[in-house]
Parts: structure tokens; sequence; C-alpha cells
């Protein structure tokens, strides 16, 4: 069935998936926010920006970040200057790309469910003495709860299948940066199939599963029960 | 005691110049037609939107001037917006409390308990907002306002919203809270019959100006107004509950014209009412009428005559200083030589009793 690679790929994988997602809402919550509510001329660049990693094939955002990320790129330069060694083909380059990787994933269902509240009852919030920072979470936080909860999964469920980003700045080091997809293609090289159909069937399951959730949370919402 | 607010604020075509001192007490409305400016000064008043150049002073309470500008959490004012706008992610209960706890405990003038017992809702206190009728909503948004204590209460046309028998319901409740509770209101609203019902004061908006501003009975029979050139025209009379006849099952009202007579009502001697007295149910003769089945007849001087059509002519005639109107036909209006200072004798087909 799994060999105990697999399954510390499996590990690694969920890991990278939960960190990801965990740093994802907390630096998208803010920032998607500030885009519901920005009236900035410039804000639709950072929208296209954020939208960027649905289109570009991930190698790309993968040779990019690897140049960055390397000893000589301009993040890996300033790391070593601080006494860090590179972060190119470590657990923590994969974390920095799947972050980037995942972000339209969180940031998008965040900003609309933001947007879906309008600005009423943060208006009321603050007729009945409640400060802006009081006002977002007690009022925005709350009301905006069913994106919350597509942004976690999607954020997630996006992270467990990356493969190209991960091919590129996190290589193949068994325990470190060696996730499911990754394990699946040198089963595959390899002519394991039935090793590569246990895991490709496990990530399929975890994948529709969570999917499922997303569904049915906005139907549920949708039919008018509040959160 | 009073509220002072000057306001200038552009927005595409339309500009508001307002510079308005009303009275800190009772109700005041801002009346005129949609797209007057009324929800924009209001919202400028709540502070909902900074607008430069303005100033803002409720009594002793400085708001907004060239240097100083309260944010609207910081106002002790209270909201009723158009829409109830209760939060859906709470039930009524945590509703109320959203801004009664956020205000200091010396603050606090108005007990939730009073609150909830002047809107009638003690029982709907852990419903969720998506389970309540619309009135019953409205309901809850103006005791959630009164739970913070305002000093000074702002309402959003808040009856727009609700068809015609949950706005009789609500009526009530305005005006209990209007006698139990000395809270200075702004009320916005574009409707004469609400307005007649509850304000006190009228500020009179159109195209973002001010056109006029006064107390309400001088304001509803002002014939340069167009509030009284309505086909429902009328005038607010303030009375006082003299006696009750038992006989013949009336009671009578004093006012300083004299004595209205009205079926039977059941209210303590000494209660303030307000009378509504339509100008169309208001017939002038030369002599005082004997042969008639009208109970109330007072002497009064007509003040002034304005012609409405070709046909009819309203008549403002003043009935021991009080001002109220008629609507008599121009041929009527000839035969009786109707012009100002003229002694007549009104006739008051029917009178509407507010409480």
């Amino acid at each position: 069935m799994f060999t105990e690679a697999d399954l510390t790929a499996l590990a690694i994988t969920l890991k990278l998936a939960l960190l990801t997602t965990l740093i994802l809402l907390v630096l998208g919550t803010p920032f998607a926010w500030w885009l519901s509510r920005s009236r900035c001329r410039l804000k639709f660049l950072l929208e296209a920006l954020v939208a960027l990693p649905l289109v570009l094939p991930p190698t790309v955002l993968g040779f990019y970040l690897l140049v960055a990320l390397g000893p000589n790129g301009p993040a890996g330069e300033l790391m070593q200057w601080l006494g860090v060694e590179s972060l190119a083909f470590t657990f923590t380059g994969l974390v920095i790309g799947s972050v980037i990787y995942s972000m339209p994933f969180v940031v998008q269902p965040l900003q609309n469910a933001f947007s879906a509240i309008g600005s009423r009852p943060l208006d009321v919030a603050a007729t009945l003495r409640a400060s802006p920072l009081d006002r977002f979470f007690s009022v925005a936080i709350p009301l905006a709860r069913p994106g919350f909860f597509s942004a976690a999964i999607l954020g997630f469920a996006h992270t467990l299948g990356e493969f190209g980003v991960v091919l590129m700045i996190g290589g193949n080091i068994p325990g470190e940066t060696r996730v499911i997809s990754i394990a699946i293609y040198d089963h595959v090289e390899a002519l394991e199939y039935s090793h590569a159909h246990w895991l490709s069937g496990l990530l399929l399951l975890i994948s529709f599963i969570m999917l499922i959730t997303v569904y049915a949370l906005n139907r549920h919402f949708r039919l008018g029960h509040t959160p | 005691m009073s509220i002072a607010a000057r306001f200038q604020i552009r927005r595409g075509d339309f500009h508001l110049d307002v510079d308005l001192n009303i009275p800190a007490q009772g109700i005041s409305a801002l009346f005129g037609p949609s797209g007057c400016g009324k929800t924009t000064l209001l919202r400028a008043i709540a502070g909902l939107e900074q607008h430069q150049n303005g100033y803002l002073k409720i009594n002793d309470m400085l708001w907004q001037n060239d240097h100083h500008f309260v944010p609207p959490h910081r106002r002790p004012l209270g909201y009723v917006f158009q829409e109830a706008s209760l939060f859906a992610h709470l039930n009524v209960q945590r509703n109320l409390e959203y801004g009664l706890k956020r205000v200091p405990t010396a603050e606090r003038k108005v007990s939730l308990a009073q609150a909830m017992e002047l809107l009638g809702i003690t029982h709907l206190l852990r419903r969720k907002p998506d389970s309540l009728s619309g009135g019953e909503r409205q309901r809850v948004a103006i005791a959630r306002a009164l739970a913070v204590s305002p000093r000074l209460l702002l309402m959003d046309e808040p009856l727009a919203a609700l068809d015609q028998a949950r706005k009789q319901e609500i009526l009530p409740y305005l005006n209990s809270l209007h006698n139990e509770l000395d809270i200075p209101v702004i009320y916005v609203s574009h409707s004469p019959d609400e307005v007649a019902q509850l304000a006190d004061h009228l500020v009179l908006l159109d195209k973002g100006k001010v056109k006029a501003t006064g107390a309400i009975s001088d304001m509803l029979t002002r014939l340069d107004l167009p509030l009284a050139h309505e086909p429902d025209a009328e005038a607010l009379i303030e009375a006082t509950v003299a006696a009750h006849d038992a006989d013949y099952d009336l009671t009578y009202l004093d006012f300083p014209g004299g004595r209205f007579t009205v079926s039977r009502k059941p209210l303590a001697i000494g209660t303030k009412v307000r009378l509504r007295v339509a100008a169309r149910d208001v017939s002038l003769t030369l002599a005082h009428q004997s042969g008639t089945s009208i109970l109330n007849i007072f002497p009064a001087t007509v003040d002034e005559l304005i012609p409405e059509g070709t046909a009819q002519i309203s008549v403002r005639i003043m009935v021991g200083g009080i001002p109220m109107l008629a609507r008599v036909t121009r041929k009527s209006a000839e035969i009786l030589q109707l012009q100002p200072g003229k002694v007549v004798f009104a006739q008051a087909k029917s009178v509407a009793l507010l409480s």
C-alpha cells in the first residue's frame, strides 16, 4: 500500500498545506479587507497581481522564486547577509512558494465575502460606539464567516495539489521537501503504478471531500442560514 | 439648548448648503422630497461621512469644526436607519446589547429593560433577526439605538420601508418615546402624515437648501410653504382634556381659541393631546350658526388668502392666536367678502385626535 517514504511525503504535504493556509488567513484577511474597502485608484494592479498564480504556469512562478531565493538572488543575498542559509530547496522556501501560489484562492473568497457585507452593518456598528477595529472584529469577521470557510478549504486543497512550484524551488529531498505530488511522479517514473494509484486515489478523495464541503457550505449560507 | 449645524456638501451636480439652528428638544423633522439632501445631512450630523468646512454643535458638545472632528463612535448619538439593519449573526438580545455594552456604566441612562418595554419587544429576545416581521425588526432597531442612552437620536425615515399597517403599529411607540424620554430627535421624513403626527419642529428642505424652519403648527399652515397646499393640508392644535360629559358620552378639549367637543376618549383630565383639523373640513360663516349639527364653532380672524387653482381659495385664520386652515370656493370667498382682518366664525366638521 503506502511505503514509509510515501507516509513521510504525506506528512510533509499536510504540514505544508496547513502552514500555508494559516499564514494566508493571517496575512490575507487584512489584505482582502483593504481590497474590499479601499477606493484607491491603483487597487486593480494589486488585484491583478494576486490573481497571477491562477493563470501563470507554476513552473514560471517556481523559476522566479528559485532565482529570487537562491544564494545569488536579491532575497537570497539579503538572507545570507542576515546569516541565514539559502532558502532554495528547503521547507521554508516551499512554504514561501506555496503562500504566493495559493494566495488567490484565499484572498479572493475573503474579498468577496467582505464586499458582500456592504457598508451598512459597519455604519450601524459605528453609531453603536464601536471603533473601526472593534467593527472589524465584531461585525465584519462574523458576517464574512462563509468566506473564511471557503478560503481556508480552497487554500488548503490547492496547496495539496501543488507540483510545478515545488519541483522548481523545493527539489525532491525526502523528509524535507518531497510532497505527495512529487512522490506520485517518482512512482510513475519507476513504473510503480500500484503505489502511484494509492497516492493518487488518496489525493483525489481528499480534494473531492473538501470541495463537497465548500459547495455544501455555500448552499447552506445561501439558503439564509446565518452563520 | 440647541443644535447648530452648518454644512456645505458637493456631490456631482448636487449641492447641499445648510445653516441650521434648531431646538435640542422634542422631535425636529427634516422634511422634503426625495433627493433634497435629508439623508446626506443626517449622515453628516452622525459623522458617518466627514465633510470639509462643516460645523456641528449639539448643546455644549462640539462635534465638528475646522480643526476638530469627533468620529461617529465617540458621539453619544443613536441612529435608526431606513432598513432595520440588525446584525444577522446576533440574536435580538445580543443586537440590543451590542451598543449598550460599549457605553460606560456611568453614562447609561436608559436601561435595556426600559428600551425593550417602550418598544414592546421583550418577548422577542431569543429570536434571530431573520425570523422577525419587518415591524418587529424596526422596533428592535429603535430599542437598540435607545439602549446606548443617546443624547441625540437620529432617525432616517424609519417607517418608509414598512407598509401602512406596520407604520400604524410603530407610530404609537414613537409617540410614547417622545413623551417618556427626554432625548432630542432629528427625524427625516417625506411623509406629511408622519410629520404631522410626530414632529414639534419642522425643517423644510428643498434641493439642498433650507426653505423654512419653525414650529410644526406654524409651518403646516403657512400659505407661502407647500404643506398648506397639499390636498390633505391640516392644522395641528395642542389642547388639554378639560372634562368628560357622561350624559352624551363626549370629551371636552380646551385650547386658547375655545373648546373642542369630541366623542368620549379614555383620557385623564389634564392630558395634553394633539388635534388635527383638515382644511377641507373647516367652513367659514359671517355669523355664529345656530341651526347646525356642528358643535365645534370658533370666532376667528382671517389672516391670509391664496388662490388654490381657479375654483378654490386657501384661507389661513387665527383662532385665539392659533393658526388654522380653511379651504373654500372662490365664489364663497367673494360672497363673504373675505379679506385679511375680517372677523368670521370657523366651523370644524371633524377633528382627529392624536395620542
